[in-house]
């Protein structure tokens, strides 16, 4: 059983909750870049949470499911052929299609039972730099055939009868989405990075009161943020020991122009890091496109906490939400 | 209170962290030392071995750097990252570290020095006054340790390089630096795991495939090995595993 790809749309790769533990060796985790919306789509399919699914880029495909398939799409709001945040049943021979996205950038694919691609150190997901992972290593073209677990057709019937609140193939409620964007700019919020000190006041200063945009050579390793350059410590005080990165790390490169690392992220690097990003706030940012526009508002590691907290409690009580309607 | 024939034994064992740096709320690094000294490199190499074997579940990943060490947590935690890392990392410090030649392995890496491969030799000759075929052999000469693996998967950054080739990096990366090519830089040696963009002084090639993620190990080259280089002709490297 296959989904084929007849349009492939701009980056479509197989994505899942990431590959940990390999740091040590220079591989980031990789993943989902908005993990918030991974999980509700799969938790609409009735996977497990982590399941590979479909990561869609800004403008989405052209599918083709060789099986009744239940499916859901989250993240970004896509002008598509389905409905979203919700479980839809696809029939056999019928064509999704999914459009530009409107909101947001980032859409999620899940399908029931997941994609059943090889895992490689222990993950699906597509690392692109290195060619592994998901679909042979590569974005989707046309006429790529992905994997369906074989007994999709049956799975996906016996999952969509258990739920509640049925409407055709689809259902009358739908998950909220928690990342895509309400309003530009969106607040990130930042804990002041490892060399944040070494900056002078004025290029702190504009760090906090710019409005950034979102560079067009952003990619799944890092966001290029666009505005007035920022002034780079003086010569003595950027000479730094190469050291580890993390996902949301702001390292500011000779050029003054910010980047923002995202989940290919190198896992050490040698430029000043200015700041660090809230981590619940960064699905947030993985839902700009290019062009899309953010400031930063600097908080304390107790308040960063709190809100990864909050963003816990809010996407538990979704799949709670979700859980009911499939009757457990 | 420090027990003087102990210390004696083993000096380092008495390193203590200089700071703990919150990388984010979910990571927090653990330094040891703000410049490069090679002897508080290895150490922390042992700490990071340590904590991960301990296991603690909430740690997803030990990432052992050139002067300290990062903890990444599950995002799940709930405890301050920072004091956690601090405290593991304490109580690993009291406990007896394995020593660092029961880390690293042995690791020899055949290079071809060749023109063809080596885009910078004439370059790194004429600015370290070394004779071209002498940098192939002093590179070679050299014994290594890997002090980071970081910038790429399995891109490991080798201390040990003789002081005669000492020298910066390109003023202008490279766009496209081919997979297996042998690298100098400051006084340091590196490996291109991947063809990506890159700034060192590429003075030969491995035939060895430095990162495979379907391979059972990986990386050919892990943080604390010795590595020592082996020239090879350009027969020996075209004609290599077949």
């Amino acid at each position: 059983m296959t989904l084929r790809v007849l349009r492939p749309g701009i980056l479509m790769t197989v994505q899942d909750e990431g590959r940990h533990g390999y740091q040590h060796l220079g591989l980031c985790p990789g993943g989902a870049m908005d993990p918030v919306a991974l999980t509700l789509a799969n938790a609409l399919v009735g996977n497990a949470l982590d399941e590979a699914a479909l990561e869609i880029t800004v403008l989405g495909p052209d599918l083709e499911f060789g099986a009744d398939t239940m499916v859901a799409l989250c993240g970004a709001e896509f002008e598509a052929s389905i409905p979203l945040n919700r479980p839809v049943l696809v029939e056999a021979g019928r064509l999704v299609h999914i459009g530009r996205a409107m909101r947001g950038a980032r859409g999620y694919l899940a399908v029931a039972g997941g994609l059943p691609t090889e895992p490689v150190l222990g993950s699906r997901s597509t690392y692109l730099p290195g060619g592994f992972g998901g679909h042979e290593g590569r974005t989707m073209r046309r006429g790529d055939a992905i994997p369906l677990v074989a007994n999709v057709a049956a799975l996906s019937l016996e999952r969509f009868q258990r739920l509640k609140g049925k409407s055709g193939r689809s259902v009358r409620w739908w998950a909220p989405p928690l990342t895509a964007p309400d309003r530009e700019p969106i607040l990130l919020h930042v804990i002041e990075g490892e060399h944040y000190g070494r900056f002078e006041a004025a290029a702190q200063r504009a760090f906090l009161d710019t409005i950034w945009s979102v560079g067009s050579e952003s990619n799944r390793m890092g966001f290029r943020l666009g505005g007035a350059p920022l002034a780079r410590p003086a010569p003595g005080e950027s000479e730094i020991l190469s050291g580890p990165t993390c996902l949301g790390t702001v390292q500011v490169p000779a050029s003054g122009q910010p980047i923002v690392l995202m989940a290919d992220h190198q896992t050490t690097g040698g430029y000043p890091r200015i700041a660090e990003i809230a981590h619940a706030d960064v699905p947030r940012l993985a839902q700009l496109a290019p062009g899309g526009r953010l400031h930063f508002a600097r908080c304390s590691l107790d308040i960063a906490a709190q809100l990864r907290k909050a963003l816990r409690e809010r996407l538990d009580a979704a799949l709670h939400g979700i859980a009911w309607e499939y009757g457990n | 209170m420090h027990d003087r024939s102990r210390r004696s034994e083993d000096p380092l064992k008495q390193l203590r962290p200089t700071a703990v740096i919150p990388l984010g709320d979910v990571a927090a690094y653990v330094e040891f030392s703000r410049v490069l000294d090679l002897e508080v490199n290895e150490f922390v190499q042992r700490v990071a071995a340590a904590v991960r074997a301990r296991g603690e579940p909430w740690i997803r990943d030990v990432v052992p750097a050139l002067g300290g060490l990062a903890l990444h947590f599950d995002p799940d935690f709930e405890g301050v990252v920072g004091d956690v890392a601090a405290e593991l990392v304490e109580r690993c410090l009291k406990e007896d570290l394995s020593p660092a030649e029961e880390l690293g392995r042995d690791v020899e890496v055949p290079v071809c020095y060749d023109k063809l491969f080596a885009p910078d030799l004439e370059e790194v000759a004429a600015k370290t006054g070394v004779a071209t075929e002498e940098v192939a052999a002093r590179h070679a000469a050299g014994q290594y340790r890997v002090l980071m693996i970081g910038f790429a998967p399995g891109h490991a950054y080798m201390g040990g390089l003789d002081a005669k080739l000492a020298m910066p990096r390109r003023a202008s990366p490279r766009a496209r630096v081919e997979a297996g090519s042998v690298a100098i830089a400051n006084e340091q040696s590196v490996i291109y795991p991947f063809a990506i963009a890159g700034g060192w002084n590429i003075i030969g090639r491995t035939p060895l495939t430095v990162f495979d993620a379907k391979r059972e190990r990986p990386s050919l080259l892990s943080a604390g090995d010795r590595v020592r280089f082996r020239a090879i002709s350009r027969a020996e490297f075209e004609g290599f595993g077949k």
